[in-house]
């Protein structure tokens, strides 16, 4: 009993928040790693002159296909263009294609499983079935349908991997949605005969959608190694553009003389997905810890 | 009829285990109905288990149907004149075309009748087995696909095999072994599975086929050859399948049963493999219908990065040419595999699972 009234009252104490140097001194290293490669990577997508000095274009036909040394620490290509600046350089593209992909298809996701959730019913049954028909189809396959029929672009890009990743979602927001719906507080917010407007729009909408912070960040990780999977296949964003996809896609011939060309490309696309589902998996823990457990 | 995917993982599983048994139970307890009534009720089951069998296979017709006016819409959002494409594609040339030249083209793939009826013949070919006629080889959709179907087939199963295997081995040795060694293995998962393909093969490629030598750059379908792209195909799908399985596994050590089984004596690997394994695998195996996906997609890029033969190779070669009817084809055709497959293992479910049956 003595030791709880020396104690400082739990509740406040709980709630201040904590100052930057002790918040970082929590957080596990590999979260601050992931959140230093992420910070490099969003340097090199806003000010790519910044950390690359070299012209990604300027062809040194002195300097093919060199080898990773002090002078060009990832190497040279071809046509002794220096790979570091062009993966620097190809940053903005890839990471700008694998955010439009998210957004669209978390645009199409959240109309789709939002309004299946709340409608209920015949109109959940008929978005049910439309999810069921895109998961019919698996995500490369349906990229390539949509490269064949319109033509290799980053807005094709965009397209195929946003509606090709975006069922999955609209599954996961649908289950959401229904979960937040027969939850006790909007039960109890329905028997206190609030308008139902205000029920979508305070209570369920928020609620529902807190989840989705971390579906969209894992989100963002797939996408860019979607779509630099497909261009990969040579049907992305035609050349000389750097985006990482498209170095892979111009490394292949050189491969058994060259493998920095291959290796180094793929090691950017590997960290930046792999750290933004680290720094995704940390948030999800955050918000479970607050609610769940 | 229900699609597993991923997130199906996040479901608890044996939901239902109390209720929906008692039904079934019932009929046997003592003091059962008469004989008669007994009969009526197994009539009445027989019916309800066909009414839902019926149900499943009309979801899944209708699956396909949308399926395929999809891939058929998407066909008719093709800018400009599909004709001035073909013959372009054959030519090789980039140039305009008069209508004279392009009206046997038209008249010869139908490009000139209205769209509805264009639809209705897409519609018809395909309940034929008609998965439509390759722009520039010109041959049925299906029978190249028949040609080439073999090595990929061969690729794939190979995968999922090894991706299994690997998968149990590594769960049964690493779950639940002390705080270090589950780390490792979780970890490992998480890598694994977030491995791009196009990443993994080339490391393969450059470490096995160009320094080791160990196996053959262009394996071709050699037996030799399959082995580094049936590995890039594995590891993924394996770390995948680990992760499901070690959540599901770790919750399964903890059951009564288990207790019971390691009080009876028996020995700890035993209890994993006679016990712990038939519980743990079933999350992963609802998964198989998202697996085969990716399995698919996977091997589009496999067979890129190791110049191999198969559906692969020669969908990514249709959609460079810009082959429009051998690409959708080939989707179309993957995408009735998947609903089928879909179909029959929910049938299976439903079969197998009184509770099912009983609803």
């Amino acid at each position: 009993m003595s030791s709880i009234s020396s104690a400082p009252p739990l509740g406040p104490a709980v709630a201040r928040p904590l100052s930057l140097p002790r918040w970082l001194a929590r957080l596990r290293p590999g979260v601050i790693l992931a959140g230093l490669v992420i910070a490099f990577f969003a340097v090199a997508v806003i000010v790519p002159s910044l950390l690359a000095a070299d012209n990604p274009l300027s062809i040194n036909l002195a300097a093919t296909l060199q080898a990773p040394s002090l002078h060009h620490i990832l190497g040279t290509d071809a046509s002794g263009r220096d790979l570091y600046s062009r993966v620097i350089y190809g940053a903005r593209q890839s990471v700008l294609i694998g955010l439009g992909a998210t957004a669209l298809s978390m645009a199409i996701a959240i109309a789709l499983g939002g309004l299946a959730g709340l409608a209920g019913g015949f109109v959940d049954a008929i978005i049910n079935r439309g999810i069921e028909v895109l998961f019919a189809f698996p995500v490369l396959l349906l990229a390539l349908l949509f490269v064949a029929v319109f033509g290799p672009s980053a807005t094709t890009e965009i397209i195929a991997v946003g509606l090709g990743t975006a069922p999955g979602y609209a599954r996961m927001i649908r289950g959401q949605v229904l979960a937040v719906r027969d939850s006790g507080y909007v039960e109890s917010a329905r028997a206190l005969g609030h308008p139902y407007h205000r029920i979508v729009r305070r209570h369920i909408f928020p609620n529902a959608m807190r989840p989705l912070v971390v579906i969209m960040t894992l989100g963002v990780a797939q996408s860019i190694v979607w779509a630099a999977g497909l261009a990969f296949l040579g049907l992305g964003v035609p050349p000389p553009a750097s985006e990482w996809g498209a170095l892979l896609d111009a490394g292949r011939d050189f491969v058994t003389q060259a493998w920095w060309l291959e290796v180094m490309p793929g090691l950017a696309i590997v960290l930046l997905a792999l750290s933004i589902t680290t720094i995704g998996r940390y948030i999800q823990q955050q918000l479970e810890g607050g609610i769940a457990r | 009829m229900s699609t597993p995917m991923p997130d199906a993982v996040l479901v608890p599983h044996g939901e239902g285990h109390d209720g929906g048994l008692s039904s079934e139970v019932g009929g046997g307890a003592p003091g059962a109905p008469p004989a008669s009534s007994r009969a009526e009720d197994a009539r009445r089951r027989r019916w309800v288990l066909a009414r839902r069998v019926a149900g499943r296979v009309l979801g899944a017709i209708f699956v396909l149907w949308a399926a395929a006016s999809f891939t058929f819409f998407v066909q008719t959002l093709l800018p400009g004149s599909r004709a001035t494409l073909l013959l372009n594609e054959s030519s090789g040339q980039q140039k305009n075309y008069t209508a004279a030249e392009l009206a046997p083209i038209n008249h010869e793939y139908g490009f000139s009748k209205p769209v509805l009826t264009q639809y209705v013949d897409y519609i018809g070919g395909l309940v034929h087995g008609n998965f439509g006629t390759s722009y520039e080889q010109h041959q049925p959709v299906l029978s190249i696909i028949s040609r080439e179907v073999g090595p990929t087939l061969v690729l794939t199963l190979t995968s999922l095999l090894l991706a299994w295997v690997m998968a149990l081995l590594f769960t049964i040795a690493t779950a639940k072994r002390g705080r270090v060694v589950s780390a490792i293995g979780s970890g490992l998962e998480i890598v694994t599975a977030g491995l791009p393909y196009y990443w993994l093969g080339v490391i393969l490629l450059v470490v096995f086929a160009i320094d080791l030598d160990v196996f053959p750059v262009q394996g071709g379908t050699s037996l030799s050859g399959l082995v580094l792209p049936a590995l890039t195909l594995g590891i993924p799908l394996a770390g995948f399948i680990g992760q499901v399985t070690r959540d599901e596994f770790e919750k399964v050590l903890e059951q009564p049963f288990v207790t019971s089984a390691r009080a009876r004596g028996m020995g700890d690997l035993e209890v994993r493999l006679r016990h712990v394994l038939r519980h743990a695998v079933l999350p992963a195996i609802t998964l198989s219908g998202w697996a085969l996906g990716a399995l698919i997609s996977g091997a589009v890029i496999v067979e890129t990065v190791f110049a191999r033969p198969g559906i692969g190779q020669v969908i990514v070669t249709a959609a460079e040419s810009r082959d429009v009817p051998l690409v959708s084809g080939v989707v179309m055709l993957v995408a009735t595999v998947y609903v089928v497959a879909n179909l029959l293992v929910d049938i299976a479910y439903t079969l197998i699972d009184p509770r099912l049956r009983a609803r």
